[in-house]
């Protein structure tokens, strides 16, 4: 027996735009007449678009998903990712059997089951404990199975003493919580889960997630997990498929995939990091912005590189008091390392009305972990006011620093900065 | 490695495939289902499950007042309460387990776009709770019935009442087989909905139920019994009341009539299923 656990091929979903229902019953005899009586191709599959959902196409059909291959290992966790609309949850909706592909197989082993939404089929008006079993047994187990877990679900949702409380009397964190609670006991050989866990409080977040990496490491189960939370993602899956436009854009380790998707969703293509500024005061003219010093918003830092310039150019109409501030973000948006001088020292800028130029001649710590960083440049009083911010204006790849026969630090293992001992 | 797989999703699939081990699988469901209905449908009242009780005798009642009283139409020698109690009872569990399972789709859309499951288990369970509805309204009606015989009115008991169960399931099969064929036709093209209601109610007077069959004659009887409910009301009538036909070939239409529905919708529904989260 082979070890994959699900595996997609040629899969594709074709949609139809717009209202259905004007005009389907002249197309369902259309296609009927073509591929029944005629013996033809069917005339609305070839026509499908490519799901751009930005630009409007020619044809009222769409391909939510299309060409669709790849293969599962038992035991494996993978995360899906991808902008809205990439075609994530209909993946997730073919492979929980929610509506059949317009092409291709899915083949699974085992047991499917799909957590698209917490607490499907709840019903207001009966109680915790009724909504318990009608959860359960919408999910798949019998009465026998959910008896014998009630009492771990109930500690685990934490909402014993409103059991016999109608659900509509509930908090709705407090139904999310049941709801993922019967989830999370079920026990199948495939696990689909989606964006669900976006709700409840940190703590019940934390509880879910470490649930989740119990059900993937511990019990070898094999989960694919949907969901925006790049964090998330990172610390539950091995491994990461990106989608984009209904297609496959990346198939690989977790990291790759998150640093491709960020990349590719922040940063779509070479430009300067003036172009980058989002937000920026009318007095305030820029000439020039170089980092490291090029003004793309592509830069690499060489290893043994002890400083980093950064060097602002511009006119302005009404005087400043300023200072530069530098952010250096993981791919997933968490910050490294800042240079906010102001905010630690209260020493600012004076800029008088007319031309300036700013130098900041910034010391790198010796040791930094290897890979590809964000950077956000704003021009702040701080707490007061920012005179031009500038979210994502450039990539920094990072060459890490090693000596001889070592080897530079990894970020998601060692951190960013290596310290020194004396 | 081609054998191993338990799970094959494709674009198409049989004509009928009805699966009945994962129905019988999800048995526990359809438990579910039925408690569901029945618990939430006296969920903060005060009269709770008399109020299954309530809806008929009042109905009764009415029509002892419009048909019987006002209309004069002729009951066949049975006391009226009797007579229209018996209609209302059988008709109201048809007409309840025809809505149940024609919403299935249409009300159930949010459950169905999230979890897999046969879907057959929810008009199948819609048919189960009415019929334990049916039967706390029978318990009524014996009440009723005894109540007659005590006082002295003369009632026959034929051996023709040993069909009710038969009655209750060709009722039954009636309702789902035609329910299912307008769910799936509602959940694409929502048109039918309207005219499903007031069709509803037209049929319900195309069936002798505030009337006997041998009130209508000439082509009006001959379309009355066309209609595939008329041999079921009749028979049950005839069974205990001493009016109405005990028709062979009335039940045996009725019969080939029900299955050649129920093969079509099976047909039909399994077809929708697979996609309709697409066209609702």
């Amino acid at each position: 027996m082979s070890d994959i656990a699900i595996q997609f091929e040629n899969v594709g979903k074709l949609y139809h735009l717009g209202s259905v229902g004007t005009g389907t019953l002249s197309h369902d005899l259309n296609r009927w007449w073509q591929t029944k009586i005629l013996r033809k191709e069917d005339p609305y599959l070839r026509i499908g678009e490519t799901n751009d959902r930005a630009h409007r196409g020619n044809s009222d059909f769409v391909w939510a998903l299309r060409d669709i291959n790849f293969e599962v290992k038992q035991g494996e966790v993978v995360g899906i990712i991808g902008k809205n609309g990439a075609g994530k949850s209909t993946l997730l909706k073919l492979l929980s059997r929610v509506t059949a592909p317009t092409t291709g197989v899915i083949r699974a082993k085992g047991r499917i089951a799909s957590l698209l939404e917490v607490g499907t089929g709840f019903h207001q008006e009966m109680t915790g404990r009724e909504n318990i079993y009608m959860n359960g047994a919408i999910m798949g187990m019998t009465r026998a199975e959910i008896s014998r877990k009630l009492d771990a679900i109930v500690d685990f949702a934490g909402v014993e003493r409103y059991l016999d409380t109608p659900v509509k009397r509930y908090s709705s964190g407090m139904t999310v919580r049941l709801g993922f609670a019967v989830a999370a006991f079920l026990e199948p050989e495939i696990l689909v889960v989606d964006e669900v866990l976006a709700v409840g409080d940190a703590e019940f977040q934390k509880k879910a997630i470490g649930k989740m990496q119990d059900v993937s490491r511990g019990e070898g189960r094999t989960v694919l997990f949907v969901s925006h939370n790049m964090a998330a993602v990172r610390s539950l899956c091995q491994r990461g498929v990106v989608l984009e436009d209904g297609g496959m854009a990346f198939d690989g380790g977790v990291n790759e995939a998150v640093d491709y998707y960020i990349n590719g969703s922040s940063l779509a293509e070479d430009g300067l990091i003036i172009d980058s500024i989002q937000k920026k005061k009318s007095y305030l003219d820029l000439k020039e912005i170089l980092i490291n010093g090029t003004p793309a918003n592509r830069t690499s830092l060489k290893p043994r590189q002890e400083f980093l310039d950064i060097v602002i150019r511009g006119t302005t109409q009404e005087a400043m008091k300023c200072e530069v501030k530098f952010i250096i973000k993981k791919m997933d948006g968490t910050p490294m390392a800042a240079l906010i001088e102001g905010q630690y020292t209260g020493k600012l800028l004076d800029l008088p009305t007319g031309t300036f130029e700013i130098i900041k001649h910034v010391r790198l710590p010796k040791y930094l972990a290897d890979g590809e960083y964000l950077v956000d440049l704003m021009l702040h009083q701080p707490y007061i006011q920012n005179f031009f911010v500038a979210i994502n204006c450039l990539t920094l790849n990072i060459n890490g620093f090693c000596d001889a026969f070592a080897h530079p630090l990894r970020l998601n293992e060692e951190g960013f900065i290596g310290l020194c001992s004396e | 490695m081609t054998d191993d797989w338990t799970l094959v999703i494709k674009p198409k699939k049989r004509l009928l495939d009805l699966d009945l081990k994962s129905l019988w699988r999800y048995r526990d469901l359809w438990y579910m289902y039925v408690r569901r209905d029945i618990v939430t449908f006296y969920k903060q009242t005060i009269l709770g499950p008399l109020w299954f009780l309530i809806q008929p005798v009042l109905t009764t009642i009415m029509y002892m007042f419009v048909f019987g009283g006002l209309a004069k139409i002729s009951t066949d020698g049975a006391p009226q309460p009797l007579f229209y109690l018996s209609g209302i009872m059988l008709w109201n569990y048809f007409s309840d387990s025809f809505n149940a399972s024609s919403n299935v789709f249409t009300n159930n859309a949010s459950v169905f776009g999230k979890v897999y499951f046969p879907r057959l288990v929810v008009p199948l369970a819609g048919l189960t709770s009415n019929l334990l509805k049916l039967l706390i309204q029978l318990v009524l009606f014996i009440l009723v019935y005894i109540g007659y015989r005590i006082a002295g009115v003369q009632l026959p008991i034929r051996p023709a009442l040993l069909l009710f169960p038969f009655l209750v399931l060709l009722l039954a099969f009636h309702a789902l087989s035609w329910g299912l064929i307008i769910s799936s036709v509602t959940s694409k093209y929502r048109d039918l909905k309207f005219l499903v209601a007031f069709g509803l109610q037209l049929f319900m007077y195309a069936t002798p139920i505030i009337y006997p069959l041998s009130a209508a004659t000439g082509r009006i009887r001959t379309a009355l019994e066309l209609n595939p409910l008329t041999p079921i009301f009749e028979a049950f009538k005839y069974g205990c009341l001493g009016c109405g036909t005990l028709s062979w070939g009335g039940l045996l239409y009725s019969t080939v009539f029900m299955l050649v529905m129920l093969f079509i919708s099976l047909i039909v529904f399994n077809r929708v299923e697979r996609n309709f989260m697409d066209t609702v």
